[in-house]
């Protein structure tokens, strides 16, 4: 048997969703559209969070909603009562969203009439990290039920994140969360991450993360001008 | 658990290439960031798992980890970070989000046998 040759390659294993991605991306910006992925462990409050950002959001743009989960249509219709488009990525056994999912769920879409788009990642803090879907912004959530140290159990997430959400702040003293210690958690795996504090029971810090996607929404425009 | 999805990509990749030179791949070398989201213990048993009934059944990954390297404002140079959950210079101690190495997942040679 004859020796084996090395052959270079050098090929993006990842580089099917990513190039994938990027052709999203520009879709997205021609069309002036600000997308806005989710990602979190399960049950750290993405879909109340996005009820709540989305019935808000809902009385000054236009906006809509893809939700992915292994089974179930549950979270589309709780987030349809907030009368936005929205549509169920069931992914069956995949942890993860890819790009081509979220190419086929928005085909019959025509992004012109839209302003902005979320994009609710399956509940999972390691997987989806390796997946641009073409989105602005991630926001990575974490809810203080959780425990202060997430952030360093699941740095890979928290570090390709884009901004951090901390959820269920109403809760905060039942659990006796440590806010400071989170906060340096945070900013130890991604120093300058910008962090929002919310609770979608009590309303605290929506409406301001609301302004702030507006705002973004405005430079976004802006800057498609210029 | 993506790796398994990894697995079937970079079997899928390799299966092109041995096409292409003609020949039987007898390994995949990978290089593999340790801020790629993938595990190595994970995706090698993937791996082999994806390999069934392929061409490359038999064949071996050779996975090279790769550190977090960032870059330090205040030293002006690049660092390697000791823990993937420390983003600061482990000279200066100055915080750095500016990562320079680490999120790589790539194949970067095929041996292939003729």
């Amino acid at each position: 048997m004859t020796q084996p040759r090395l052959v270079e390659v050098r090929r993006n294993v990842l580089k099917a969703n990513d190039v994938l991605a990027r052709e999203l991306r520009e879709r997205f910006r021609s069309s002036g559209v600000l997308v806005v992925s989710l990602v979190s462990s399960p049950g750290s409050g993405k879909t109340a969070f996005l009820e709540k950002i989305l019935t808000q959001l809902q009385q000054q743009v236009r906006v809509a909603a893809l939700v992915g989960d292994l089974a179930t249509e549950n979270d589309a219709l709780r987030l349809a009562r907030s009368q936005a488009p929205v549509k169920q990525i069931i992914t069956g056994t995949l942890c993860h969203l890819e790009a081509a999912m979220v190419k086929n769920a928005i085909s019959e879409w025509n992004l012109d009439e839209l302003d902005m788009l979320f994009i609710e990642n399956v509940g999972n803090l390691v997987c989806p990290s390796s997946y641009d879907l073409g989105e602005n912004l991630r926001l990575v959530l974490m809810s203080v039920t959780e425990g202060e140290d997430k952030p360093l159990k699941y740095p890979t997430i928290f570090n390709s994140a884009d901004i951090a959400v901390l959820t269920k702040m109403d809760l905060t003293q039942a659990v006796e969360f440590n806010e400071a210690c989170a906060l340096a958690n945070i900013e130890a795996v991604r120093p300058g991450l910008e962090v929002f504090e919310v609770s979608s029971k009590s309303g605290e810090g929506i409406q301001a993360f609301v302004e702030y996607l507006c705002a973004e929404l405005v430079s976004l425009r802006r800057n498609a001008v210029a | 658990m993506h790796e398994l999805s990894i697995a079937m990509s970079i079997v899928e990749m390799a299966e092109e290439e041995a096409q292409r030179h003609c020949g039987r791949v007898s390994a995949v070398h990978l290089k593999l960031g340790k801020l790629s989201g993938v595990a190595k213990e994970a995706l090698l048993s993937s791996y082999e798992m994806a390999c069934q009934n392929t061409c490359l059944q038999g064949s071996r990954l050779m996975v090279e980890e790769l550190p977090i390297v960032v870059y330090c404002d205040s030293c002006r140079a690049q660092r390697e970070l000791k823990l993937p959950h420390w983003f600061c210079c482990p000279e200066c101690g100055t915080p750095t989000p500016d990562v320079v190495q680490g999120k790589e997942l790539e194949v970067v040679a095929l041996e292939i046998q003729s």
